[in-house]
């Protein structure tokens, strides 16, 4: 049935607007206004440090056409070498850890207090900044890639145990259903329903997380902790911005490696 | 009929892989830990242990320390909360500004140059995704100087890799056929761009952008540590002196902010969808 | 009205999708186009307006060649040709206004279809054309809001609001069921007759097209094997044209007519994994 006038069809139409409520849609609009007024105020842009800085974004930019290598060559290797141990070690003791952990947090597999600690852990690593909890790691345990190696254990236990759980606990019933009515042990359940549904995103996540410790193991150095972001911190403070341009194409190269590393693994395990 | 015996005339067996598969795949396995000790020992080579025996005695001394916190520390710290903000905020919004166009140029679909145009658009945001904020802000500060604005750039260049990669993929997930619809009508470029792409990512590009603003509250609050503004500041110059208990409540009021921006993102989220 | 002379599609793989195609389509004629899968149907209505490239041959339109234009020349020869898709090809989150009115794209600019000001006499075509099709009632509701039939319908809405001379149309009851199909050929054909529009429709159902279709070309493997009224449709012919499948067999396809294609979305552990 038509609701338009005999006459003739309008000749004019808008698009229903977004929000239906005009007066929130003014509201959040004045509001974000406001918000942007007072927040760009809020910077103080010190024009002469701002003209001082020009200069040496020009260096830094000319550090990254002719970086060196060579001058700072010792410091590097050793960062290097720690930010890739720390890496690889703190990828696997994470994935060790995360597993039981994430078996625990799992609604579906745990008994509610074993849920609620388990829960905990991961809540609590995942709570604060990487670099907090460094901080905190070379406060206790002294200066070097030790404390790093904890805080990014740390940390990928908070990364990889959540998702773990979280997939456990969507994974098929009627799977574990069916092997549990086998008359299996809860682990062979476990082994035979939920690890062939789970197993593979564990290890696309790993490589993943593998990629996210090592730019992680560049920052860690800042506080003390090991790794190439010491080398770094300290090729900036003498201002030897080509060093510095140096360190940064390594980390974009490995990040590189680590990504392409990572995709290939994903397509091997689909 | 099945074979239940081998050549040979024994029963035959069933293994989950052959013989030759089992060898590569204990080959892998020993290489795998065989890296990770040969690693192990590198890394910890120059740990004093000691130290680490020492560490519970020392995380109970500092724990210690921490409690009771300086509650009225916390009036110090709203100015400091609202540069956070504003270096989250402020840095998202720039790097939107930035990343959309730039992953118009990285999508297969949308590039104007397969060959030249999308490995650079890629190569930035590669290049932008491999280093974190908090070194970005490194090299800020050493450039510009401490403060907000160094802190706000930093936020930016590491969001742009972190909007520009998912949004490329999301651009490369279209379906193609609305696409093609309204170039049939004879649309010009900009008109498909804007009545056949956009409605498709929008959903998508609110999504990530609302996860990157969660992502960069949780970032601003340190980056302080290496002088770009915002609590780190406080948190700095708090270790700096020692004074545990402010470190406490700096800590506290972190949490706040990052719980409540945890909040406003699934506000935001359940809106969207 | 469209004249087709030698159209040659070649893939890079080597595969000839058309080899050399003649056709002719009168003004306000409505032929149909059948043949298996793979015969070209499809591509060949793409060459018409472009959307597919030709490797080789020349179509034109009234006088002018589209063959041979780019760039506006081709975009203004678009706005001639309304096209119908096979699965609807709306904008999906947009609404059924949206989707009729970007069918006058060709005719707006840039900003003015941005902030969705159409002229008026765009705005009264576009409720014209879906009072005609039967959806005046809704103008404001999401494309993928409603069934297989009605966004079909819409699609048919957008083409018309064109303003075209040909109308191609691109297998229009695949996603359809029996009864919607009948319904929807109907109107096809009533409105070319209404508004004197000649069409190509790429049809699978050999027995709707016979039913609807005056005029029958068929398409085998790239090349014409048939071009004749809808009665000349021998067992004979259809098996040249089909080959020794059982041609009575070509009957509408499942229904599916609420398929929707999914808006990207990033999953969840990509984002994850892309923090911090």
């Amino acid at each position: 049935m038509s609701t338009v006038a005999a006459a003739g069809y309008p000749r004019a139409w808008r698009k229903p607007p977004f929000f239906r409520n005009r007066t929130l849609k003014w509201a959040l609009v004045a509001g974000a206004v406001v918000y942007l007024l007072l927040a760009l105020a809020s910077v103080e842009v010190n024009w002469a440090r701002l003209s001082e800085g020009a200069g040496r974004a020009a260096r830094l930019f000319s550090g990254f056409l002719t970086p060196d290598f060579v001058s700072r060559w010792g410091d590097i290797w050793q960062g290097l070498i720690e930010s890739l141990t720390m890496t690889v070690t703190s990828t696997v003791a994470g994935i060790l850890l995360s597993v039981p952990i994430a078996l625990g947090a799992a609604r579906n597999l745990a008994p509610w207090w074993l849920y609620g600690i388990c829960r905990g852990i991961i809540a609590l690593a995942r709570v604060f900044q990487e670099i907090i909890i460094a901080i905190f790691f070379v406060a206790m345990v002294g200066f070097g890639p030790f404390a790093g190696f904890l805080t990014l254990s740390l940390s990928t236990i908070g990364f990889l145990a959540k998702l773990l759980a979280d997939d456990i606990e969507e994974a098929d019933p009627s799977q574990v259903e069916a092997v549990r009515a086998t008359g299996a042990s809860w682990w062979q359940t476990v082994d035979y329903a939920i690890a062939s549904q789970v197993m593979p995103r564990l290890i696309g996540l790993s490589a993943y997380r593998f990629d996210i410790n090592f730019r992680e193991s560049a920052v860690v150095g800042i506080v003390g902790a090991g790794g190439i972001g010491a080398t770094l911190n300290t090729a900036l403070d003498r201002y030897e911005f080509d060093s510095a341009a140096a360190i940064l194409l390594i980390i974009i190269g490995i990040v590189m490696l680590c990504e392409y590393g990572s995709g290939l693994i994903r397509k091997r395990i689909q | 009929m099945a074979v239940l015996t081998d050549a040979s005339g024994a029963p035959r067996g069933w293994r989950l892989r052959t013989g030759k598969d089992s060898l590569w795949r204990w080959f892998g396995w020993f290489v795998l830990v065989a890296l990770t000790v040969f690693c192990w020992r590198v890394m910890t080579q120059d740990t004093i242990w000691m130290f680490v025996q020492d560490a519970p005695t020392q995380a109970a001394d500092i724990f210690g320390r921490m409690v009771p916190p300086r509650w009225d520390y916390a009036n110090r710290l709203w100015w400091p909360l609202w540069d956070t903000i504003n270096i989250a905020t402020l840095g998202t919004i720039i790097a939107l500004f930035l990343a959309v166009p730039l992953a118009f140029l990285a999508a297969r679909n949308t590039t104007p140059s397969v060959m030249f145009v999308r490995p650079v658009a890629l190569f930035i945001i590669v290049a932008s995704r491999s280093i974190n904020a908090l070194i970005w802000g490194l090299l800020l500060v050493a450039v510009l100087g401490p403060g907000v604005l160094a802190g706000i750039i930093a936020i930016a260049l590491r969001a742009i890799g972190f909007i520009g990669k998912l949004l490329y993929e999301a651009i490369e997930e279209i379906d193609e056929r609305q696409v093609e619809a309204i170039r049939a009508t004879g649309a010009s470029g900009a008109q498909v761009i804007a009545y056949g792409i956009v409605p498709q990512i929008l959903p998508a590009l609110a999504t990530i952008a609302v996860f990157r603003w969660d992502i960069n509250i949780r970032e601003s609050t340190v980056l302080g540590l290496v002088g770009a503004g915002g609590l780190g500041l406080a948190l700095e110059a708090s270790l700096n002196t020692l004074a545990w208990p402010q470190v406490t409540v700096i800590l506290l009021m972190i949490l706040a902010t990052v719980l409540l921006s945890e909040w406003v993102t699934a506000k935001v989220r359940r809106a969207i969808i | 009205m469209l004249r087709i002379e030698g159209l040659v599609k070649k893939y890079r793989t080597g595969d000839a999708a058309l080899r050399g195609v003649d056709l002719e389509v009168g003004k306000g004629e409505v032929i149909g186009l059948i043949g298996p899968s793979g015969a070209g149907k499809s591509t060949l209505i793409r060459c018409v307006n472009r959307l597919v490239e030709p490797s080789g041959g020349r179509i034109f339109l009234g006088d002018e060649e589209l063959t041979a234009m780019s760039g506006g020349a081709l975009r203004r020869a678009r706005r001639r040709i309304g096209m119908i898709f096979q699965e609807y090809a709306l904008v999906e989150r947009l609404t059924v206004m949206e989707n009729v009115l970007s069918g006058r794209l060709g005719y707006v600019g840039f900003w003015a279809s941005y902030f969705r000001r159409f002229p008026p006499e765009d705005v009264e075509r576009a409720f014209a054309t879906l009072d005609r099709v039967g959806l005046i009632d809704h103008v404001d509701k999401r494309a993928d809001a409603l069934s297989g039939g009605q966004r079909q319908r819409v699609g048919i809405a957008r083409a018309l609001v064109q303003s075209p001379e040909l109308l191609l149309i691109d297998e229009p009851t695949a996603s359809l069921d029996p009864k919607t199909s009948r319904q929807v050929m109907r109107l096809l054909l009533e409105l070319c007759q209404e508004r004197g529009l000649a069409a190509i429709v790429n049809i699978h159902d050999v027995m709707l097209a016979q039913m609807f279709l005056p005029r029958i070309v068929g398409l085998r493997a790239g090349e014409v094997v048939y071009d004749g009224p809808a009665d000349g449709l021998t067992p004979e012919v259809l098996t040249r044209i089909y080959g020794e499948e059982d041609w009575s067999k070509t009957g509408p396809q499942e229904d599916a007519e609420d398929r929707h294609p999914a808006t990207p979305m990033p999953r969840v552990d990509e984002i994850a994994a892309e923090a911090p």
